[in-house]
């Protein structure tokens, strides 16, 4: 029996006897030396980490052959064979960096990115909130970055001396058209969308992807929010509107659904801060929104939003052509939307992305010449003045529907392919002032195809190859637009990146139809960027030329608007930009700096000419600060914006030569604004709170320059308007109440 | 003579796992018995990998990967560069899953856990995460006192989160103050299971209580 007890202790003791050591040196693959990394023999307690100089060593009484193992975060595992006899051994080890997300060279050139990902990025999603000019307006934010253009007098966003219209907006993948309110004479209206509805924003000045198209200078990609944290009830009061809100997330947190609903109306306002046009219809909106989302799987989304839109608004306007007259604006338009996306990785490396978006757009615009008892004028006999007295009726529905599949392949190496549909349908009703009706309608089928595929060579180096083809069936024409960047990381996290590709766009819908046949314009860019960015600061640059092509040309038609009459257009834009964001050198303040130069000249519309556009100015720079004062619970938002003198000219026709000319041309004077705001949030920070509350108090242009933005002319030249503001300053008061009601309790319930 | 055999047998298997599991115990008690030393030194890794290849050689033990993810999240919270902390609180996630799957449930330990590592990637950027990360946070150190009552850790987690709190957001010294005096009378009245199970906590609670002194 003790025998037995013997041997078997005998038997442990063997085990526990002969010992080797080994050391060696661990380092990357650029002979760098790492620390902290774990060594072990595979399947035993034994083993060592390494120190600050990638050394380790341990002592181990294993015997026989055995695998040593070494892994960390981000690096290839590595093992070896090695045979442990009492011999001390040094292995050193070489680990293979792993291609992953959080540490790979992004493919940046052209893009702009705010999202609430892990990576550090320029912008986060409440940057679009508190940034001081944007009064919550996503384009307005945008505004403060490089390469987009202060331009006041019309919506949308002007990019790299590119038009509104050269600038599409998707949400969830999908096109948005009429993404602003209607447009009013000299007046920029805001885009239809709460920045809240959406968690990521990306907005990129040209070089984009090809699953984007119909754009020749930027996009602007809205990624809206998957399920809501919690149930809650939101409530918002201002001085200018009113709305009310429930998000109910589903017990299980497996669904949510919402509706808000807003009204607006701004005669309070407009009695507070006098308005330069004398409004007899003060803009009431009625506005309202619903969504589902469901998470139809671990991993898949399905999201539906839709909305609704009614506008009322009527003004008068001093006519440009008689100091007497007056022009008396009205618009009503109804705007509805739906989007519905769904999202789901499909099994072996695949997922698919697709949406469909549907929305219809009616507006009733008229407009009247008056005197100054605001009567009606018909001037027959002069068709400058006759035809000042006009009804426009404009219904259009959109569909759009995209699918994109996408293959995970080896590291962060990816393809991606899939087609795009867009139908637009708008007719036009134009109602002459001699009861004269002239109907027409645009509409367009145009399917694109697109492939693209993103290569990993290395954490540093990545491409992304891309061919878009569009045929649209207004133009009967085929295009095929192929798309490469490629990007690489240096040692100190900074990275280079390239963009090239072509870019291809209908002409713009106003100046259709036309009775010419026309085809795409096209934009080719070549840009160059390199930027730097920690969690603290960002430094980025870039250079960028753009060559246009095929830019389409406008005439008049019969009732005195302009059509699109050819594609003999041309252009380019080149010039630089920086943007610096800091966010470490001066505690609790948090700024970004940006500039722009752009060196633009283009030759389209009834330009006689290529002559720099009136919508471009050479230098435009921001700063941006933000401060959050923690014992006050109080953020303080400012902006100061400035933008070089823009051009201005006036182009007629000249009926010697049958061209047009310019009779007069001007810049208008530097445009400065300064912008506070204040945030109070004093909610923040109490963990049982029920109720969160923001209040908001804005004020544009604290200094009170006198902004122009262009001027307007009268027919025969000798009156020249300045296009000025609304209102020098705007003043905005509000309060945001969100009442949460948390589930966490439920779910400590549920658990137990 | 069967007998004897059958007996020696028992005796033989009994012993070898009894050296086993004896192994085991020696050697997570020497490194449990490092854990407030090797932290104050930051050697954190060090013994975060110590425990995770106790944890991979053992593959049916929690608490390895358990203490693994402790060490690696404490390495989290004093990573001084914030490029790097999302990356170590990664991985703290990863063994703290380890740890739950082989216990086959969370349990008010591993709650604590997922609660420090909430709040180390908020950490990395208070403003624009706090929305996300603060609730998350507050949840598990919930979840871990419904599923334990006497456990003084997420009592201690939710003392030190108000310590460090700004007054204005209802936290502070004074706010704290009684967190962490429950946390202490808690843990003079906590029994862990086994010696082996997590009783780490004290010296941070005689830490915060001095500075009341």
């Amino acid at each position: 029996m003790i025998r037995y007890i013997g041997f078997v202790f005998l038997l442990i003791n063997i085990k526990a006897n002969a010992q080797t050591k080994i050391s060696g040196k661990v380092t990357d693959n650029h002979n760098k030396a790492l620390q902290g990394i774990s060594i072990s023999i595979k399947d035993s307690y034994e083993g060592g980490t390494s120190d600050s100089l990638g050394n380790y060593s341990f002592i181990t009484s294993e015997k026989g052959t055995l695998v040593l193992q070494a892994s960390a975060t981000g690096y290839k595992s590595f093992d070896q064979n090695i045979n442990l006899n009492g011999t001390s051994l040094k292995i050193n080890i070489s680990l293979k960096e792993e291609i992953t997300e959080l540490k790979a060279v992004v493919i940046s050139a052209g893009t702009f990115e705010a999202s609430d990902q892990k990576r550090a990025s320029a912008l986060n999603p409440i940057d679009i909130v508190t940034t001081a000019s944007a009064n919550a307006d996503i384009t307005g934010a945008l505004k403060t970055l490089p390469g987009t253009q202060q331009v006041g007098e019309s919506e949308g966003l002007f990019v790299r001396g590119g038009t509104a219209d050269e600038t599409k907006i998707f949400i969830d993948g999908t096109l948005v058209n009429k993404f602003f309110y209607s447009s009013e004479p000299d007046l920029a209206t805001r885009g239809r969308f709460n920045p809240f509805l959406f968690k990521g924003t990306i907005f990129s000045s040209g070089g984009y992807s090809a699953l984007y198209g119909q754009a020749l200078s930027s996009v602007l990609l809205l990624e809206s929010i998957d399920l809501p944290e919690r149930t809650s009830a939101d409530f918002g009061i201002s001085y200018l509107a009113a709305n009310a809100g429930i998000q109910k997330l589903s017990r299980n947190k497996k669904s949510s659904w919402g509706i808000t609903y807003a009204y607006t109306n701004l005669a309070l306002v407009f009695n507070f801060i006098k308005q330069k046009q004398d409004y007899f219809k003060v803009p009431v909106l009625h506005e309202g929104d619903a969504n589902f989302r469901i998470k139809t799987s671990a991993t898949g989304m399905l999201k539906y939003f839709g909305s609704f839109t009614s506008t009322n608004v009527g003004f008068r306007n001093q006519d440009v052509d008689s100091l007497n007259l007056k022009d008396a604006f009205g618009l009503k338009n109804l705007y509805m939307y739906h989007n519905l996306s769904w999202r789901e990785k499909i099994g072996d490396g695949w997922k698919l992305n697709t949406g469909i978006s549907y929305s219809t757009s009616r507006d009733n615009i008229t407009n009247e010449l008056q005197d100054g008892e605001n009567k009606k004028q018909e001037i027959m006999d002069e068709p400058l003045y006759a035809n000042k007295n006009f009804n426009l009726v404009n219904n259009g529905q959109y569909a759009n529907a995209k699918v994109v599949f996408e293959k995970k392949l080896f590291n962060l190496s990816a393809i991606r392919f899939g087609s795009e549909y867009n139908y637009s349908n708008e007719k036009t009703t134009y109602t002459q002032y001699n009861g004269n009706i002239y109907p027409q309608t645009v509409k367009e089928n145009l399917f694109a195809g697109f492939a693209e595929t993103d290569v990993y060579v290395t954490n540093d180096i990545a491409a992304k190859i891309g061919l878009r083809t569009e045929h649209s069936q207004l133009l009967d024409q085929w295009n095929m637009a192929p798309r490469v960047s490629l990007a690489y990381k240096f040692r100190d996290n900074s990275q280079f990146s390239l963009a090239y590709g072509i870019f291809y766009e209908n002409p713009e819908r106003k100046y259709l139809p036309t009775i010419n046949q026309l085809h795409f314009e096209q934009a080719t860019h070549y840009i160059a960027q390199y930027q730097k960015i920690s969690n603290e600061r960002t430094f980025r640059t870039e250079i960028f030329y753009k060559k246009y092509k095929d830019l389409f040309k406008t005439g008049l038609n019969n009732n005195g608007t302009f059509m699109a009459i050819n594609n003999n257009g041309f252009g380019d834009a080149k010039g630089i930009e920086f943007f610096w964001r800091d966010k470490k050198t001066i505690k609790n303040v948090d700024y970004w700096i940006s500039y722009s130069y752009l060196d633009t000249k283009r030759d389209f519309l009834n330009y006689p000419y290529a002559i720099e556009p009136s919508f471009a100015t050479k230098h435009t720079a921001s700063l941006v600060v933000k401060k959050f004062v923690t014992n006050i619970k109080t953020q303080f938002n400012a902006s100061y914006t400035f933008a070089s003198g823009r051009p201005y000219y006036n182009i007629n026709y000249d009926s010697t030569t049958s061209k047009y000319k310019i009779y007069d041309e001007g810049h208008t004077k530097d445009y400065n604004d300064l912008s506070l705001s204040i945030n109070y949030l004093p909610d923040i920070g109490k963990p049982k709170a029920k109720h969160f509350t923001v209040f908001v108090l804005s004020l544009t242009n604290v200094l009170g320059a006198n902004k122009i933005y262009t001027y307007n002319y009268s027919a025969n030249g000798q009156n020249k308007v300045a296009v000025t503001p609304p209102s020098k300053r705007f003043l905005y008061l509000g309060c945001f109440i969100s009442f949460g009601i948390d589930r966490s309790q439920d779910e400590i319930n549920n658990h137990l | 003579m069967k007998k004897l055999l059958l007996f020696t047998a028992i005796i033989f298997f009994a012993t070898i796992a009894f050296a086993q599991s004896d192994k085991y115990a020696s050697a997570m008690k020497a490194n449990i018995s490092q854990l407030d030393s090797m932290m104050a030194k930051g050697n954190g890794a060090e013994l975060a990998n110590n425990f995770e290849r106790i944890g991979d050689a053992e593959k049916t033990q929690w608490l390895p990967y358990y203490y693994a993810a402790y060490c690696t999240v404490v390495q989290a919270y004093n990573e001084k560069d914030n490029s790097k902390k999302d990356a170590i609180a990664d991985k703290a996630k990863q063994l703290i899953d380890k740890a739950e799957t082989i216990l086959g449930k969370e349990n008010s330990e591993t709650d604590v856990i997922k609660s420090m590592i909430a709040t180390s990637h908020m950490m990395v950027d208070p403003q624009n995460r706090y929305m996300d990360y603060g609730p998350e946070s507050a949840g598990f150190i919930q979840k871990s006192e419904a599923l334990d009552s006497t456990n003084p850790r997420p009592v201690l987690l939710e003392a030190e989160n108000k310590f460090y709190t700004p007054e204005a957001y209802g936290g502070g010294k004074d706010a704290a103050k009684e967190y962490f005096d429950k946390a202490k009378k808690l843990d003079d009245n906590f029994k862990p299971e086994t010696e082996l199970s997590p009783n780490w906590g004290k010296s941070a609670i005689q830490y915060f209580l001095s500075q009341y002194k």
